[in-house]
């Protein structure tokens, strides 16, 4: 499906916290995706899943005191292909907001409220693009007339709290793509939105994607989201990708049992009246290390004995589809 | 949605003819409520119509202020001293320093002169118009006071601020000089305002510099730990890991973005040690460490002098000692009234 190597290959990805007299916490174990042009790439889990240290840690914004970073991911960047997690602080701080961008979750609580728009969007101009006063404010205005925002040069001057939640997302999407990055990371980007400017917000985002030619890492709990916007998935369980397959694949024959059971606990328009949801038992803490077995076996309804002989190994079922299970769900299922 | 009685009565509201509490004006007391949250949301949606723009912080804390009779009272009393220091020559009557009835006044004979129609205050123990001496010591009190504040908003502010960005984005050397910092703080905290006020001046000796200097340093670990503990709590907001995530360097994180948002607690704090820093002064030229210039009358000099004479003539030592009172008391009522205004916590 990509042409070409792909923008980011991330292989291996491991984040442990903790140590030195604390018990460790792998939070993210052995994570691997790629993330290609003008695609989009959804990491899918529960909270607590690692889906939001994933990103972090890609971004280089995590704590440095109390934390490991394992794996790799190589960036292929003008200069050549560089790996995101062994780059000096400095370096990593060039890349972000000029290569790398991120959208956050909160579109109130991540602008500054003190600081006109126009200052946040501009500074991100002066910093990577070295614009100066004049020319950055007008490209801040271009940039909000860019994803929606009408009178972009009267908004300029507003602060964050005199704009609408659907305008303030916007308005953090137009700084992260300020620089034209290659790569975008989007943390639950419509989480803190209503329904109708979720869907705005995923439409600009997509048509971002496509005209830029930017590689999205979506990184969301809504499976809508999903089906809606991107192209690879994976879905990640206790620090793990349990299964990645491209989106067709993935929704029609998912293999493994958490897959199914996210998909079979979404409600469904077309289902019959009053029929209760079928939800996945227990919690995410009810599960156990990924080094003695597999850690969704607790909950699984499909659980064996074989389970908990040893990490179940990552399964090719063809077409790019990949699963973490010993015992899938047959193709023909229904 | 809870009402605050302060909330209730709609500032110049035409329809209430007796301006008191709600349902006060002969209402059913539920009916009283019920207009009362009315009127609170018609409050609430007329910000929002108002220009369009809604309310930042700033502007919806003065709207409260005005409806806080503490702030009102503070600030009244705030504004006149500030006239009648600015404007002191113009409103002494007289020479604040010469002895123009000194042959009226026989301390040694107990012979005071009390408030008369040509001296209103009467006259002190060296007959010296004691109203002209009150009003320009006002300048002495507010050149100490603003002094001093602004000595330890700006020491404070500097170490307070530089280890609160240290501890936020410095990392492991950013945590040890945050450490290092807050320690020698924590150390002069430890020490009695007035105690580390009279150490300073003690050692430098006595002059009206020494007084500024030495209540302004006083107050310097108030403001630090303050600065530091509000750029550290909002070090974690999202809106600097959003920040971080844009490549913004450090520096314009700590100076743009955090900083104005942490100076609000400290700049609330500047008009409470206003009032401080008006007593501690007072307290320093009591204690014979204030500025020796007898040309320059001083309200804690005056109360020192009006000592020996307490027992037959006592005014003299409480017109200065009231000045204090009041003055202190002015800025302690509008500094409590902003803080209360500008904390989400006590708004609802």
């Amino acid at each position: 499906m990509s042409n070409g190597t792909p923008l980011l290959a991330v292989e291996e990805l491991s984040v442990v916290f903790g140590g030195r007299g604390s018990d460790e916490v792998r939070a993210v174990d052995g994570v691997s995706f790629t993330l290609n042009e003008g695609k989009v790439t959804g990491l899918v889990g529960e909270s607590g899943c690692g889906k939001s240290v994933t990103s972090l840690a890609l971004m280089g914004l995590l704590p440095s005191r109390g934390v490991r970073i394992g794996g790799s991911a190589v960036m292929r960047l003008p200069e050549g292909e560089t790996d995101l997690l062994r780059l000096p602080a400095r370096r990593m701080r060039d890349l972000r907001g000029s290569q790398l961008a991120m959208i956050f979750q909160d579109p109130l609580s991540s602008l500054n409220p003190v600081v006109p728009i126009g200052v946040q969007v501009t500074e991100i101009l002066r910093r990577h693009r070295r614009m100066g006063g004049s020319a950055a404010a007008k490209e801040a205005a271009v940039l909000l007339d860019r994803v929606g925002i009408p009178d972009p040069t009267r908004r300029l001057r507003e602060y964050p709290h005199q704009l609408s939640g659907g305008m303030r997302q916007r308005a953090l999407i137009a700084m992260a793509v300020a620089c034209r990055p290659r790569v975008m990371i989007a943390d639950e980007p419509t989480t803190a939105l209503d329904v109708t400017i979720q869907a705005q917000i995923l439409e600009l985002l997509k048509e971002l994607v496509t005209e830029e030619g930017t590689a999205l890492l979506m990184i969301t709990h809504d499976l809508g989201v999903v089906a809606g916007l991107c192209d690879d998935i994976n879905v990640l369980y206790a620090g793990r990708a349990v299964e990645s397959a491209p989106r067709g694949p993935l929704f029609a024959e998912p293999a493994h049992p958490y897959t199914i059971g996210l998909l079979g606990s979404v409600p469904r328009l077309d289902a019959p009246r009053g029929e209760p949801l079928t939800p996945i038992r227990g919690s995410v803490n009810d599960n156990i290390a990924w080094t003695d077995g597999c850690a969704f076996a607790p909950r699984c309804d499909r659980y064996a004995a074989e389970c908990l002989e040893g990490p179940p190994p990552l399964v090719p079922a063809g077409d790019g589809h990949t699963h973490r299970c010993v015992d899938p769900a047959e193709e023909e299922t229904e | 949605m809870t009402t605050t009685p302060s909330s209730q009565n709609l500032p110049g509201d035409p329809g209430t003819a007796v301006p008191a509490e709600a349902g006060g004006d002969g209402r059913t007391p539920l009916l009283g409520r019920r207009a009362a949250k009315v009127d609170r949301l018609a409050e609430l949606m007329g910000e929002r119509a108002d220009d369009g723009h809604g309310a930042g912080v700033w502007r919806t804390a003065f709207r409260r202020l005005r409806r806080s009779p503490m702030a009102i009272s503070g600030a009244v009393i705030v504004a006149l001293f500030l006239l009648v220091a600015l404007f002191a020559p113009l409103i002494a009557p007289y020479s604040a320093t010469s002895q123009a009835w000194g042959n009226e006044v026989f301390p040694n004979q107990n012979v005071f002169v009390g408030p008369r129609a040509e001296n209103w205050l009467g006259l002190d123990n060296l007959g010296r118009d004691q109203f002209s001496r009150m009003v320009v010591g006002a300048r002495q009190t507010l050149l100490v006071g603003v002094v001093a504040t602004l000595v330890g908003f700006c020491a404070g502010a500097l170490l307070g601020g530089s280890a609160g960005a240290a501890a936020v984005l410095g990392g492991r050397r950013g945590a040890w000089y945050d450490n290092a910092v807050m320690r020698v703080i924590d150390m002069m905290l430890a020490l009695p305002t007035l105690l580390l006020a009279v150490t300073v001046a003690a050692l430098v000796g006595p002059s009206l510099t020494t007084v500024m200097l030495a209540v302004g340093i006083a107050q310097v670990p108030i403001f630090a730990r303050l600065l530091r503990g509000a750029m550290i709590s909002q070090g974690s907001r999202d809106y600097v890991l959003a920040a971080r995530a844009l490549g913004v360097r450090k520096r314009r994180i700590a100076l743009a973005h955090i900083l104005p948002n942490s100076l609000g607690p400290v700049i609330v704090q500047s008009t409470l040690t206003l009032a401080t820093a008006i007593i501690d002064a007072a307290a320093l030229s009591y204690l014979g460490l204030g500025n020796p210039d007898p040309s320059f009358p001083e309200w804690g000099t005056m109360l020192a002098d009006a000592q020996r004479f307490l027992s037959s003539a006592p005014q003299l030592a409480v017109y200065p000692a009231l000045a204090i009172i009041v003055t202190a008391l002015g800025f302690t009522l509008l500094g409590e009234a902003m803080r209360e205004a500008l904390d989400p916590k006590l708004r609802k």
